[in-house]
């Protein structure tokens, strides 16, 4: 802040008025000083507003006299009601001003071209808050938002103007001139949303992003370019500084929200005089802070204040002066002042243009949230639309509100707790010293007295009261979204017409087209506009194809509108889309759908997020089936990735971690399994297993020879898997079906040696083990290949061979079930083959190989490798082939 | 405020005769434990060795105070947090943490409620409300301390047996509880460790607290709170083995928990201080540059205990156990008799490896996975901590 003042100090704007040679006479006329002695009521808003500038009025008189003297009929001060965009004392203050004066306009801080659609914010079907969305034409990306809350002191000045039949007009600089100048300062327009910026709001690096709800302060502190944003001060620090606050908000709420004037009781008629009253304080605050910091580093606000004033002039002109302005307080004084015309002409001459078009859009208090990163910038709409709807004692309201919600969550809070929770909220506000218990108070007297001192309570307070769930609507009648203009534009880019009649799209992802066409359909599908459903590829497997079946329902035009919720582009909107379901998706699984489906769609941006939803689901998750059925679509897109060419370093290096976790939990999760556990384990253990090897592609037979001396961490991630997979396949409570598995996985994966595995074996088979153990041992050693390891392996053979001779009777027919399962599932050659081998004895042979991987000899057979290789040759097309 | 404390003390002087739970001696704190009454003679009372701080504040106070209160709320939370006053007389700390907290507590005994501090041990609830009563009511020594035995007599009153067999029940005969004495005037109970006194015990606090009357049936009479009475208790949250408050009792107290240090260059600071003092009382011999290691140590349990590493990049699982400052503490302390008596005087990760695990691992099963996961997660690929993750791997293995 300190910086700042230094910087700007310097080159204020305060010059600027008493620079301008044609002074505008439309304010005072002769008797400036004395403000204006007509208007309903108005006399004590002239009056006000006359003192605060007197010194610079004596100035202005003299020189008013000159070709603007003419026009001295519109002798009314205007009232300016410099605002807190979404405060609510601020509303109530600015409905009792407009009621108490009666202006024949009420101008309005925001975009022109809205004019044309604000007759709709008094349709019956439009429920704020809602915001007016301004886009580029050609450029759905780049677009501003003006969220108001019914709150809003903008949405209630505009509600007012609609039903007392009064024009309403907003002032600000077009928003042609700010897209286009926000345009000129990105890198790269590019594409929608070229640099990928995830959030529509901030998408327009325009100052109205943050719009009128540039919440933190009169004008948006919180506004999106990042890096000047440092040198611009926040006037409401500043103001909060000299008097002592720590917090700008909690300074706003006490000087200016709770001493706005309450609702008037019906019936009684609010007095002019005082409604006006905080507006002109204010403005005088203001207009010292202006005059200290100039622009105070909002360096286009010159501009937009230019354009301001002009449109005041002329709606001062137009109705005899009776003009009420409602815009950030910061611009008050800006407006007060006597700047020449033609100086303000200048500045707004060759401003860049961009053809625009605006709408209003639904919008929802969590967007209003700062946190949810939509840039509106209040921390609290919950708090702010109770200060504004409670008729009377609002902290025994809120309060009551919050005691059932705590009802409905369960928890016992009765009567005494309210009487209570306000006692302390009361008594802390005057030990704070405040007029009246704010938000911080009333949270710290909730979590004392309902919540046991706790934070989890409290947590769903802020969420469902604090910030609320309001959605807004918007009416039918409605202009069109710009989602839809940017899908339309896609299209047509694309070549990708919609039509009624379903078809069926191959796509060639190495294509560029095809590629584009690809993300299209999945970021859609994202979005629930299910123009395209992936079929089953019937030409190829490979991993650069894809087969979408299109067809394009009516309905799915009203998914669109639906869906311009979420963000002005495709791209954007299925961005926001993505994070907002990373967050609320419960389970792992649903996260790591949601992975694979962000990198199919390419949103590079939401990817990291869902990777963050992703690590901490992981992390938190107890079940390491879980994370095992998560493991396989990761490792899966993993690949994909290389395919698509999307980084995903990040990705990887998620999936390690879930590896790493699942080879630490395994083994205590697989124990004391029963029967039909063990065989859910043990798809989630191969399933791991081939995840295992897409991971970490190292050499797949190091440490064959190492055999079980191999160091647990030791190796990467294969390593570390097999170490989990010998604690498994080694410890005596985890059921025989894994632990069978776990020695035929390490088996063939040469992390153990064929005279270990036998070892192994004949252990688990050993007559002290019960049979249905040792049976199920057998299958989860023995399944799922075919058959082919004891057609090769005679020594393993010789052992089941010996172990089933070995059983009694009773229990012989007790295993059979299980075994018939695992020999069933041998291809009946194999089948064949080994009931031949046992029947010729071959069981007694001596070993087959004495190490190394079952099936194969130690040396490589030349002659019978030469023989495949002609045809090699020819798949490969080499020379040697064509020969 | 000395003529209080010895007003105090010629009270004490006449209760002390009665049951072991009843006020000692010379203004000595309730607990007839051996080691209450050392820690007494060792170190002076609040109100007394900050004296000089509560005069001059109550001399610069001029805002309204509850009544029978010695300063008014805004002067006790500057006392516990500490500021300059205009006369210039600087007032420590003597709490350091969010100031919201200290707010909250003075403004419920303000409304008349009475305070609940709660928080896992070493968040300084004992002392938060010592310093408490010393501000509110300038004498810390009506304490209950609770423990597993204390009677109901503690909370209520007692007999003095040879007054009463010789003459009969009278109020002579009584001997009242701290809470009875702070009742009759006016002043601040405090009650340590509410959970660890049996529930029926506990709720011979409800009559207290609610109808603000203490009934001495014996004699048909009855002792009321006159204002400016209020109680304090603390309770320890993640202790196992406590008796859990009725809803009844809870329902009368606000609820405050003292959180664990909120950075953790302040818990380091505690650490290497509380370390300090414990190695010289145990006549280790000094170590040098340990900071490093408890650095290393206090990151460890505070990523575990948040659930998330240090740089907010990853979530870990918490295990069953505390991990509080108190444990940081011990373990470095074990650590440093190891370095010091077994290894090279330098204090080193495999010093440290067996505190911290078995300070971790409660629960061998659920504890067990939680540590490994954190070691294989976290230990493993974090620069300049191989060593400890091998000292780890080592003992687990």
């Amino acid at each position: 802040m300190r910086v700042t003042e230094e910087a700007y100090a310097s080159e204020g704007f305060a010059g600027e008025g008493a620079a301008g040679v044609e002074q505008e006479a439309a304010g005072h006329g002769a008797g400036g000083a004395a403000g204006g002695a007509a208007g309903r009521g108005a006399e004590h808003v002239g009056g006000r507003a006359g003192v605060v500038e007197g010194e610079r009025a004596v100035v202005g008189a003299a020189e008013e006299r000159g070709p603007g003297g003419a026009q001295a009929a519109a002798a009314v001060e205007p009232l300016l009601l410099g605002v807190r965009h979404h405060g609510p004392g601020s509303a109530r203050g600015v409905a009792a001003a407009l009621a108490a004066y009666r202006p024949r306009v009420v101008l309005i801080e925001g975009p022109p071209e809205a004019d044309a659609i604000v007759g709709l914010a008094g349709d019956e079907d439009m429920r704020p808050p809602v915001a007016l969305l301004a886009h580029a034409v050609d450029e759905p990306a780049r677009a501003g938002f003006w969220p108001l809350a019914h709150f809003s002191p903008e949405w209630v000045a505009i509600r007012w103007a609609l039903s007392h039949g009064v024009p309403v007009r907003f002032i600000d600089l077009p928003a042609a001139h700010t897209l286009a100048m926000a345009g000129a300062e990105l890198p790269a327009p590019g594409g929608p949303g070229a640099d990928g910026d995830p959030d529509p709001g901030s998408a327009a690096p325009g100052e109205e992003a943050a719009g009128p709800g540039g919440g933190d302060g009169p004008e948006g502190a919180g506004r999106a370019a990042p890096d000047p944003e440092a040198l611009r001060i926040d006037p409401l620090a500043v103001l909060a500084d000299a008097a002592g606050y720590d917090d700008p908000e909690r300074w706003w709420e006490d000087a200016i929200e709770h001493r706005m004037p309450r609702r008037p009781a019906a019936g009684e008629v609010p007095d002019g005089g005082d409604a006006a009253a905080p507006f002109a304080a204010l403005g005088e605050a203001m207009g010292a802070l202006r005059e200290r910091y100039g622009d105070g580093g909002h360096d286009r606000d010159l501009v937009r204040e230019a354009h301001m004033r002009l449109r005041l002039r002329e709606a001062r002109r137009e109705f005899d002066g009776q003009v009420a302005v409602v815009c950030g307080a910061w611009h008050v004084p800006a407006l007060r002042a006597r700047a020449a015309v033609t100086a303000d002409r200048r500045l707004l001459k060759g401003l860049p243009k961009v053809k625009t078009e605006v709408a209003w859009v639904p919008w929802t208090h969590r967007r209003l949230a700062r946190q949810s990163g939509y840039g509106a910038g209040i921390d609290s709409p919950g708090w702010y639309a109770h200060l504004f709807e409670a008729p009377d004692r609002p902290i025994e309201r809120w309060l009551i509100k919050v005691a059932d919600l705590l009802r409905g969550e369960g928890r016992t809070v009765s009567s005494a707790h309210v009487i209570e929770a306000v006692r302390l909220a009361t008594a802390l506000a005057t030990m704070r010293g405040r007029p009246l218990a704010g938000l911080a108070e009333t949270l710290d007297a909730v979590r004392a007295v309902m919540c046991d001192g706790s934070e989890v309570p409290l947590a769903l307070v802020a969420d469902r009261l604090v910030v609320g769930d309001a959605l807004g609507e918007v009416p039918e009648s409605a202009p069109a979204v710009p989602l839809q203009r940017d899908l339309a534009r896609t299209q047509r880019a694309l070549r990708l017409k919609p039509a009624a009649e379903e078809r069926e799209l191959q796509l060639d992802l190495r294509k560029e087209t095809d590629a584009g066409r690809s993300r299209l359909l999945h970021r859609l599908r994202l979005l629930g506009v299910d123009w395209g459903v992936p079929a089953a590829s019937r030409a190829s497997t490979g991993t650069f194809r894809e087969t979408w079946s299109l067809r394009w329902e009516p309905d799915l035009s009203v998914r669109v509108v639906e869906a311009a919720l979420w963000g002005t582009t495709v791209l954007a909107a299925a961005t926001a889309k993505a994070e907002y379901e990373a967050a609320q998706a419960g389970s792992l699984a649903q996260v790591t759908a949601l992975a694979e489906q962000c990198l199919l769609a390419e949103l590079t941006d939401a990817l990291p997020v869902a990777m963050q939803a992703l690590a901490d689901r992981a992390a938190l998750d107890t079940d390491v089936g879980h994370l095992a059925q998560a493991l396989p679509a990761l490792a899966r897109s993993v690949r994909y990735g290389d395919v698509r060419g999307t980084e995903t370093a990040a990705l990887a290096e998620v999936a390690t971690g879930l590896a790493d976790r699942i080879c630490v939990g395994l083994p205590a999760a697989c124990a004391g399994l029963d029967a039909d556990g063990a065989q859910e384990m043990r798809t989630h253990v191969d399933a791991v297993h081939a995840a295992v090897a897409l991971l970490d592609p190292g050499p797949a037979a190091e440490g064959a020879g190492a055999g079980g001396g191999a160091k647990p961490g030791a190796g990467g991630l294969r390593g570390r898997w097999a170490a989990a997979l010998r604690v498994l396949g080694s410890r005596d409570a985890v059921p025989g079906l894994i632990r069978g598995r776990a020695v035929r996985l390490l088996l063939d994966g040469g992390r153990m040696p064929a005279a270990e595995a036998e070892r192994v074996m004949g252990l688990a088979l050993s007559h002290a083990v019960p049979p249905a153990d040792a049976a199920a041992w057998v299958e989860g050693f023995l399944g799922g290949d075919g058959g082919m390891l004891l057609v090769h392996d005679d020594r393993l053979l010789a052992l089941v061979d010996g172990w089933l001779t070995g059983l009694s009777g009773d229990a012989f027919t007790d295993v059979l079930p299980l075994l018939r399962r695992t020999f069933a599932e041998y291809e009946p050659g194999a089948r064949r083959a080994i009931g031949e081998l046992v029947r010729r004895g071959a069981a007694a042979a001596g070993p087959a190989e004495p190490d190394g991987l079952p099936g194969f000899a130690d040396e490589v057979d030349a002659a019978r490798a030469a023989a495949v290789l002609p045809t090699l040759r020819a798949l490969l097309g080499t020379e040697e082939g064509r020969q | 405020m000395t003529t209080t404390t010895g007003a105090d003390a010629a009270i004490g002087g006449t209760a002390s005769a009665g049951l072991s739970a009843g006020a000692g001696g010379a203004g000595g704190p309730a607990g007839a434990e051996g080691a209450e009454a050392a820690d007494a003679a060792l170190r002076p009372h609040a109100e007394d060795a900050f004296a000089h701080e509560l005069a001059a504040l109550a001399a610069a106070d001029d805002r309204p105070r509850p009544e029978r209160w010695r300063l008014s709320p805004w002067a006790v939370s500057t006392y516990l947090l500490g500021g300059t006053l205009p006369d210039g007389t600087a007032i420590t700390p003597k709490y350091v943490g969010p100031r919201r907290i200290v707010e909250v507590a003075v403004a419920t005994l303000a409304t008349d409620r009475a305070l609940l501090l709660l928080g896992v041990p070493g968040t300084a609830k004992t002392w938060v409300s010592e310093h408490l009563a010393a501000a509110v009511s300038g004498d810390s020594t009506l304490l209950v301390q609770g423990t597993a035995g204390t009677p109901e007599e503690a909370i209520r009153y007692g007999w003095n047996y040879a007054q009463l067999l010789a003459a009969g029940p009278s109020r002579k005969a009584l001997v009242p509880s701290p809470v009875m004495r702070a009742m009759a005037e006016g002043m601040t109970a405090r009650v340590e460790e509410l959970t660890r006194i049996p529930a029926d015990v506990q709720d011979s606090l409800i009559t207290v607290l609610s109808e603000k009357t203490l009934p001495i049936a014996e004699l048909g009479e009855e002792v009321q709170a006159v204002r400016g009475f209020n109680v304090i208790a603390t309770a320890n949250d993640r202790d196992r083995g406590v008796n859990e408050l009725s809803s009844a009792l809870r329902r009368r107290f606000n609820t405050v928990v003292l959180p664990l240090p909120a950075s953790p260059e302040d818990e380091v600071g505690i650490v290497t201080q509380r370390v300090a003092q414990i190695g010289a009382s145990l006549r280790l011999p000094p170590v040098p540059e340990a900071v490093d290691e408890i650095r290393r140590v206090v990151t460890v349990f505070r990523e575990l205990r948040d659930g998330q590493t240090a740089d907010g990049r990853t979530k870990v699982k918490s295990p069953s156990g505390t991990l509080s400052t108190a444990e940081a503490i011990s373990v470095v302390t074990g650590g440093l008799a190891l370095a010091a008596h077994f290894g090279d005087g330098v204090l080193r990760a495999s010093d440290v490896a067996a505190g911290i695990q078995s300070a971790v691992v409660r629960d061998p099963a659920a504890d067990g996975v939680v540590w490994q996961e954190y070691l294989e997660t976290v230990v493993r690929e974090r620069d300049g901590w191989k060593d400890l993750y091998r000292a780890c791997r080592e003992i687990s293995a």
